[in-house]
């Protein structure tokens, strides 16, 4: 079973080096032709988009098919080229930091990202401790089950929480029968029901990577520190937590990252004031047609990323390349 | 050069007159009361009754699945006995969780905690005993001084090689000091010269600091250069516990006989007995030992006689007491080690015996050779009657 | 380790939270009233209606192609990309390639959605089917990559070396020895890229034309106008595909660890 984050690279062959110079020297020709293929593929359909979002960052709306101005022409020759470059500017961004609207909507973002991230590293650790001391044997139907809600629909699963939370839902039901209320509490469009929603979907995100840490941590080294002199309680916190922490920022960045841009839980779930970046983006794009302003957004959002997304990618790239 | 001194004061030191257990008035530190340890259906450890004497370096020798390892972690409170009590100093430790025991382990692989310096490793316990960091700090150093680890104080686990790593696993487990000091194979991953000059050091560290020292081994070797006494195990049972010598000259079965070192077993039946003499009929011949041990008249034994004992020519030897055993034979194979040769020799009579004889002189060529009609001989008080 | 009570009760809280509203969700496609309040019995009315519906099924018949499609180029893709960074070493553009290849792991769909439909309406591409699937395979490629680059990292490279010391050139090896053994990860990246193109939103809705309207756009559209019956049909249908694939693909994989770890054993015996 294998998800975002949660793939158990067992640390064997640690010792074996899969670099072939000998293998380089003579296959050259497929092996150029093996990295250009994805290598073109992305370059084309990841890397130029993301300098084309920033062009027209860069541009103003325009009525018209594209609905932005200037359109890059690359046929029109190299005058044309210096005025297209001379229509660029930073409007956008300007009126981006003037408006608080936007400002708060990257806030709020940024809040409920941290905030749900926090819950979920609570919850995701508790989980996925638990499922590291069973018994071996149990382990990996666990693990299936954790990871097989994440195989259903993602807005499956958030939609059944508008079954559960809306007013006349079994939530609000289950607490009428246990009298634990009086009148029906409205737990739809709130901020709640957004943080519910987004605990609930990125939980497996959070729990495998833990679980793998935890999965690899040696148990000889608990027994060694219990024969030092540490009862259960401490040699969790001095050896096992200290170990698990690569396990516990994988999933954190997992989480964290992907939920400041999240867009489908706050538009379901959430009310009118709560405004998170994605449905500012998706906003100024589908309804205002505000392309330029819709990019620039993008882009801002990705320099706030840029720190966090540089460090996991580092972090679980040396990760994978080191075999653990 | 200074491990020759270290072999020999201890050889001429402590093991010599060094014998606790036969002292009727001594009390033991460690005892093992009718232990039993049950994993499932099967037994790991069988009805284990032993005594361990302070000061003493003792060895729990056996193959593995014999039940050593998971005696050990009894001691060191890993696991709780099915039956039985475990005993230490008198009192009885039973439901004492480890870290509450004054026993520490030294792990076989070593279980060096990765995320903390060498000198964070060796403090671990020091510092769950609540010292003063001042304190903590002297010991450590003293520790890694005694183990010879100065100057790599800084360093993690991955960064030390095998031989360094022990020595940080060692120092942890002894800096607190402990009455006993419980070894899992500590010598297992290391080469073989590494291995032998950590033997000397491990017996020169336990006889200056006073300790107690158990430690688990498949190794005979091993068990028979550290300790003062092993004890051998079978499958969860404890089959002889003697001093290395007494099990390698008295062993009380073919199984201790055959796993403490190479030995050659002739079957056939006790003959006769008369004072000083006990006559076995054998498919080799009539053959002589000096004494019956428990073997009654007409029961089917063993006579276990050490290779290095059999004494091997190219001549029929003459009817001297030496000789009182003297079979004729033919040398199958010969395994050169440079010190010794080992002669496989099949007798005329057709089982098959072992010889082991010194290279006493600088020839290559060496007088007996391949499918040479040899005579092996030996004295009576060489061979020993088994009965089982 | 051993296993306490404060453990059972984490995992079992945990898979509870997981698993309740999948559970609802479930046992309501089968409510024969049509509001959550009421309970009006079993009847199978709301997957009558599902199947009379035509959008829905046209919805689902696209959705499908898609990801089949989109799964597939990406499983190529992607296990090329995980060839050339586990086996290549140090080539040049490693890190750009190393970066473009996590990175959409970790990056908020709703930017990559717009970067692509940009990219469509600057090349004068017409929305549709065709750019959902490029987006889809852009997309997924990258969880294909980590799958197959952690299963080729602990690759036993020694099985390769006596294959091509018995006289096999690196690409037969390659096809005869490796792909066979890493067979099971690259499924199982397949079947990731699969399951994330059938439920991918966001992507979708940004690069899709008309058309070409994949399930989790039409069933989102309805959603947004309150809760309906018919929903919870279609979902129910799609969790117990997902799940006989999901136990399926176990199985699969369990008996292949088995028989692999059997001939591994036999290896180190002799």
């Amino acid at each position: 079973m294998a998800t975002r984050g949660g793939n158990r690279a067992h640390a064997v062959t640690a010792m074996n080096d899969n670099s072939q110079p000998s293998l380089r020297a003579r296959a050259s020709w497929a092996q150029r032709l093996i990295i250009l293929i994805p290598y073109l593929w992305l370059a084309a359909f990841f890397l130029v988009p993301f300098l084309i979002v920033l062009k027209i960052s860069l541009s103003q709306t325009a009525v018209a098919q594209p609905p932005y101005t200037p359109v890059f022409d690359p046929s029109a020759g190299w005058a044309a080229l210096k005025g297209f470059l001379a229509e660029l500017s930073l409007v956008n961004y300007l009126s981006l930091a003037g408006d608080a609207l936007y400002l708060s909507a990257y806030v709020k973002s940024l809040q409920v990202a941290a905030g749900s991230t926090l819950i979920l590293l609570i919850i995701g650790y508790a989980l996925a401790y638990g499922m590291a001391r069973a018994p071996r044997r149990l382990q990996p139907l666990l693990v299936t089950l954790v990871v097989l809600p994440f195989w259903t629909s993602f807005l499956i699963r958030v939609y059944a929480w508008i079954n559960i939370l809306q007013r006349e839902g079994l939530l609000n039901q289950a607490l009428l029968a246990l009298r634990l209320v009086d009148e029906l509490p409205v737990w739809l469009a709130t901020d709640t029901a957004v943080y519910i929603g987004i605990v609930y979907s990125y939980l497996p995100f959070m729990v495998l990577p833990i679980y793998a840490a935890l999965e690899q941590l040696d148990e000889t080294l608990l027994e060694a520190a219990a024969d030092l002199g540490c009862p259960p309680w401490k040699a969790f916190w001095l050896v096992t937590l200290p170990l698990s922490l690569p396990g516990v920022l994988a999933g954190a960045l997992l989480c964290f990252i992907p939920i400041v841009g999240e867009f489908v839980i706050p538009d379901l779930l959430g009310g009118s004031d709560m405004v998170m970046i994605g449905q500012t983006l998706w906003t100024e794009f589908f309804t205002n047609r505000d392309w330029p302003i819709a990019s620039a957004v993008a882009v801002v959002m990705l320099i706030i990323l840029v720190a966090p997304i540089v460090t996991y990618q580092h972090f679980e790239a040396r990760q994978l390349e080191a075999g653990r | 050069m200074s491990n020759d001194k270290a072999r020999r004061s201890v050889l001429g030191g402590v093991k010599r007159d060094f014998a606790p257990w036969a002292d009727p008035t001594a009390r033991p530190l460690i005892r093992f009361e009718q232990i039993t340890k049950r994993f499932g259906e099967t037994a790991a450890v069988d009805r284990a009754t032993l005594d361990i004497y302070e000061r003493e370096f003792f060895a729990l020798l056996g193959p593995s699945g014999c039940g050593k390892t998971t005696l050990l972690r009894l001691l060191a409170g890993f696991e709780r006995p099915s039956e039985g009590r475990v005993l230490l100093a008198g009192d009885d430790l039973g439901l004492v969780p480890p870290y509450q025991r004054p026993v520490n382990m030294m792990f076989q692989a070593y279980a060096l905690f990765p995320h903390l310096t060498v000198e964070g490793n060796v403090a671990f316990g020091l510092k769950q005993d609540g010292l003063a960091r001042g304190e903590i700090k002297a010991r450590v150093a003293e520790m890694l001084g005694l183990v010879k680890l100065q100057g790599l104080e800084q360093r993690k686990p991955h960064q030390l090689s095998g031989g360094q790593r022990q020595r940080v696993a060692l120092a942890r487990a002894l800096v607190k000091r402990p009455k006993v000091l419980l070894l899992d194979e500590p010598l297992a991953a290391l080469d073989r010269k590494l291995r032998e000059s950590t033997r000397f050091e491990l017996m020169h560290l336990q006889d200056r600091l006073g300790l107690t020292f158990v430690i688990v081994t498949h190794d005979r070797e091993e068990a028979m250069t550290l300790a003062h006494r092993i004890a051998v195990m079978d499958h969860g049972r404890i089959v002889q516990v003697a001093t290395p010598a007494e099990i390698y000259e008295q062993p009380r079965s073919r199984f201790i006989a055959e796993f403490i070192g190479d030995v050659n077993l002739i079957e056939g039946g006790l003959a006769a007995i008369e004072p000083g003499l006990a006559a076995i009929e054998s498919a080799a011949g009539r053959l002589t030992a000096a004494d019956p041990g428990e073997a009654k008249l007409g029961s089917q034994v063993w006579l276990a006689v050490r290779p290095e004992k059999v004494r091997i020519s190219l001549e029929r030897p003459d009817g001297a007491a030496g000789a009182a055993n003297c079979v004729a034979g033919q040398v199958t194979d010969i395994g050169y080690l440079g010190d010794v040769s080992i002669y496989h020799v099949r007798l005329r009579a057709g089982p098959m015996m072992t010889a082991t004889a010194a290279n006493l002189t600088r020839m290559v060529e060496r007088p007996i050779g391949w499918h040479d009609q040899v005579w092996l001989s030996w004295p009576r008080e060489a061979g020993i009657v088994l009965t089982r | 380790m051993r296993f306490s009570w404060l453990n059972v009760t984490a995992v079992a809280l945990g898979l509870a939270f997981l698993y309740l509203p999948i559970a609802i969700l479930v046992i309501y496609s089968f409510n024969a009233s049509q509001l959550v309040t009421v309970w009006g019995g079993w009847s199978l009315r709301w997957y009558a209606e599902l199947l009379a519906d035509g959008a829905m099924l046209e919805a689902t018949a696209t959705s499908l192609a898609i990801a089949v499609l989109s799964a597939t180029a990406a499983t190529v893709l992607g296990t090329l990309a995980a060839i050339a960074l586990t086996r290549f070493g140090r080539f040049r553009g490693r890190v750009l390639f190393s970066g473009m290849t996590y990175a959409p792991l970790v990056m908020p769909e709703v930017i990559t959605g717009l970067a692509l439909l940009l990219l469509f309406v600057a090349l004068d591409w017409d929305r549709g089917y065709w750019t959902v699937t490029i987006a889809h395979t852009t997309l997924t490629m990258c969880f294909v990559t980590v799958v197959v680059q952690s299963r080729l990292v602990t690759f036993d490279m020694s099985l390769e070396e006596a294959a091509m010391d018995l006289g096999c050139p690196p690409l037969r090896t390659f096809l005869t020895i490796t792909l066979p053994l890493i067979a099971p990860a690259v499924a199982a990246g397949w079947m990731l890229a699969f399951t994330l193109s059938l439920d991918d939103l966001v992507i979708a809705s940004f690069t899709t034309g008309p058309g070409a309207t994949t399930l989790p756009i039409r069933i989102y559209s309805q959603v947004r106008l309150g809760v309906k019956p018919e929903i919870n049909a279609i979902c129910t249908i799609l969790i117990a595909v997902v799940a006989l694939g999901v136990v399926a693909a176990s199985l699969l994989t369990k008996r292949q660890q088995m028989k692999q770890e059997g001939v591994v054993a036999l290896g180190a015996v002799r």
